[in-house]
């Protein structure tokens, strides 16, 4: 499963394919209020998306575009940005993620948009790099 | 709503937190920076909980609402003295753990500092929020971020210490899922997550089927993470095939906490009628716990393995404090979180000393242990001061703790389980004054030493203990003395406000 | 007695599905099989959880009109299924797949150095080696 694909339909159907997954899972993390979704399910689809491109390009190829380093990076990333706004809300005055001292459009949606950003960045990483390990396991 | 409170209560959990979302990040960049930021998040951590511990003393019980909602609403975290006593003890041990660590882990796990810190952090942010949450569902997620830690960390021993994991991930999983299904079936019947309107909403629900399939599950789950007999089979693998600080920190911390949790639910969010009259688990904990006493003990005896010993010996400890829970009364439950304090302090010294001695001769079996005074005197010293207090010798806590216990089987006149206190600690005696006797006395012409060279041996190092292993080693060991000498203190400021109101006196 | 199962079918289905998974985690010797009887296990307690959300007659919690700016004027709870069931069990969700995770690079661990995932032969070879 590490190596590009043999078979034509699977490469031309997952490379095809992939744009449209992603599309798809950033609508879902954005939407995550206001229809199913969120940042979990967002994250995993996002995910979904770089695993179609290993089975169809092979391993080594999608390392070059989302190493290791860059997968650690994106774990961390989304969880900082959760902390740190619950931490900005800190600062600001309020209790801990208490999002109504940010501002926003509607009450609290700024801080609910960015932690489910921070969410899908998070479990799109973790998925990744569980991956990662299951593939080059020899 | 702009509610603004201090806070302290979340920074503990938070500082540990997001230090260990940064250090993946830092050990990118540059692998020296890991462990001194990880020490520093670990003595913020403890600052914070000593300055939460004065102002709960001070003023009483502190609260702190999340996203500035109230409860029932909103998830809380509520500090009383029993929680502000277990938060003192948890970021103390986990600091002192982390200092020793350091030499420790570099030898036994090399080239994964990175990753082994993060987790560690992980581990203790998830140590202290089971602490302070008052939030059923908290509650579990905080339990989950534990035992995720305790299982990535016990499997970095290398050799059996994977299969030891993977029995402890799926024991410790249904235990979890058990307690999922218990939050399920009170939520069903209360509409509630909040420990405090969950007192509230359920006494007059103590007939309803719902209610009491809810609390066995929540029983039977808790005792599987707290490994109380006979849902202890993961314990002796994971404590005795992990790296040795990984031991020390999950054997003074992790089940601890699940009997604090235990403690917490059967008393404050139950009321203690519940548990003694209507589903009398009280009866079915104590007896469960005088088995796993002498169990235990007579297992620990059985053992050459200096670590699979201990582990053996944390099982039968462990009774201890669910008889201490189970007893239901107030000199029982004193002596039961009294015994928790001081346990969590002597076996994670009694495993630092495992580590030290693996660490300069490579051994781990008792009887190749002859005259190993005369080589590491100051950690066969902190081991003999353990030892003691194990056996319940005064002046060490120990002692004071097993008499609170005695004092609260006398006064609910269960004469059996006084027996079983004073056996098990007969038992101790044996298992822990031969591994002493091994160590202090020269060797002899004896023929049981030809029999030393079959068992697994490591390589040794020769080189001295380092004084960051040393000082953690012995700042728990006089910590032992002190509780035993301070036990008043500890138990006139923190357990006695805390003894649950119901439990008859 | 047939109005008792049918009104508590929940219960039913999901003790059914936990006792599969357990009868996986027992009585299977192939780790992988164990570790699929406990995701059994955990998704069955899951899916009771989610099943106590359910009122007669309700639909999705997704208020009518939530995309547009402003909302609707005001809401009637009885029209929506109850989202805090849905919500709790999501993070147990996420939960379970972390887990799951876990237990999956243990298994990796394990083969590379046992060569075997069968249990009996497992602890044969980890008794002589180790």
């Amino acid at each position: 499963m590490k190596d590009v694909a043999t078979s034509t339909i699977v490469k031309v159907v997952c490379r095809r394919l992939v744009p449209f997954v992603q599309i798809f899972g950033l609508y879902v993390i954005m939407h995550g209020h206001s229809s199913p979704g969120g940042g979990f399910q967002g994250g995993v689809i996002l995910a979904s998306s770089f695993m179609l491109l290993v089975l169809s390009d092979g391993l080594e190829t999608v390392q070059r575009r989302f190493s290791v380093a860059m997968v650690t990076i994106a774990t961390s990333t989304g969880v900082l940005l959760y902390a740190g706004v619950g931490v900005l809300c800190l600062l600001l005055g309020a209790n801990y993620l208490d999002y109504s001292v940010l501002p926003s459009a509607e009450p609290r949606s700024l801080g609910m948009l960015v932690i489910e950003v921070g969410v899908g960045i998070t479990v799109t990483g973790a998925l990744v790099s569980i991956f990662y390990d299951l593939l080059s396991f020899e | 709503m702009n509610i603004h409170q201090s806070a302290t209560p979340i920074l503990i959990v938070i500082v540990p937190l997001i230090t260990s979302f940064v250090l993946p990040i830092l050990g990118l960049w540059n692998r020296r920076l890991v462990f001194p930021v990880a020490l520093c998040a670990l003595s913020c951590s403890f600052g914070l909980a000593l300055v939460l511990a004065r102002r709960v003393l001070n003023t009483g019980p502190v609260q702190y609402f999340m996203g500035g909602w109230e409860p029932p609403w909103g998830i809380a975290f509520h500090i009383d003295h029993l929680a502000a006593l277990m938060l003192l003890l948890l970021t103390f041990v986990t600091l002192l753990v982390g200092i020793y660590s350091k030499k420790s882990i570099v030898k036994e796990v090399p080239d994964q500092e990175v990753p082994f810190y993060s987790v560690y952090l992980i581990l203790a942010s998830g140590l202290t929020g089971l602490v302070s949450t008052a939030d059923m569902f908290n509650l579990y997620v905080f339990l989950e971020i534990t035992s995720l830690s305790c299982y990535a960390l016990v499997s970095l021993g290398g050799g059996v210490a994977v299969v030891s994991a993977f029995r402890y991930v799926i024991l410790g999983t249904v235990g979890a899922a058990f307690y999922l299904l218990s939050v399920g079936y009170l939520y069903s019947v209360t509409g509630s997550l909040n420990m405090a309107d969950l007192a509230r909403l359920l006494p007059s629900l103590y007939e309803s089927n719902a209610v009491l399939v809810g609390f066995a599950f929540f029983v039977i789950g808790i005792s599987l993470k707290m490994a109380l007999f006979p849902m202890h089979a993961w314990l002796p693998g994971a404590y005795s095939n992990a790296p040795s600080a990984v031991s020390a920190l999950i054997a003074g911390t992790t089940t601890k906490v699940a009997a604090y949790v235990l403690a917490r639910v059967m008393f404050f969010v139950f009321e203690p009628s519940f548990s003694i009259d209507t589903l009398p688990v009280t009866t079915v904990l104590s007896w469960m716990a005088a088995i796993a006493m002498i169990l235990g003990s007579v297992m620990a005896i059985a053992q050459s393995d200096l670590k699979r010993m201990l582990a053996y010996s944390s099982i039968a400890q462990i009774g201890y404090i669910v008889l201490g829970i189970g007893l239901a009364n107030g000199m029982g439950f004193t002596g039961g979180i009294l015994h928790l304090v001081n346990h969590a302090f002597m076996k994670s010294c009694l495993f630092l000393v495992a580590g030290a001695i693996v660490y300069q001769t490579g051994r781990r079996d008792i009887r190749s242990f002859r005259n190993l005074s005369s080589t590491m005197p100051w950690t066969t010293a902190a081991f003999t001061i353990c030892a003691f207090g194990m056996i319940g010798l005064p002046p060490t806590g120990g002692f004071f703790s097993k008499v609170y216990l005695i004092l609260g089987a006398i006064d609910g006149e269960h004469w059996v389980l006084v027996g079983v206190i004073l056996v098990s600690s007969v038992l101790a005696l044996g298992y822990l004054a031969n591994v002493i006797r091994y160590m202090y006395l020269p060797a002899a012409e004896n023929e049981l030493d030809e029999k030393v060279e079959e068992s697994p041996q490591g390589e040794s190092n020769g080189e001295p203990v380092p004084l960051t292993m040393l000082i953690p080693m012995l700042i728990l060991a006089s910590g032992v003395i002190l509780l035993g000498l301070f036990n008043g203190v500890v138990i006139s400021q923190f357990i006695d406000p805390a003894i649950p109101i119901g439990l008859p006196r | 007695m047939l109005d008792f199962i049918i009104g508590h079918f929940n219960n039913a289905t999901y003790i059914m599905l936990m006792m599969i998974g357990f009868y996986a985690m027992t009585g299977k010797t192939n780790l992988v099989k164990k570790l699929v009887g406990m995701n059994i296990f955990q998704w069955s307690i899951i899916l009771f959880v989610v099943s106590l959300s359910a009122k007669r007659g309700a639909t999705i919690p997704i208020v009518f009109g939530s995309h547009n700016p402003g909302g609707p004027a005001h809401l009637d709870a009885s029209n929506y299924v109850n989202p805090l069931p849905h919500v709790l069990m999501l993070t147990a969700i996420v939960v379970g797949v972390a887990t799951t995770g876990v237990a999956l690079a243990l298994l990796l661990r394990i083969y590379k150095k046992y060569g075997t995932l069968d249990e009996n032969e497992l602890l044969k070879r980890a008794r002589s080696s180790g």
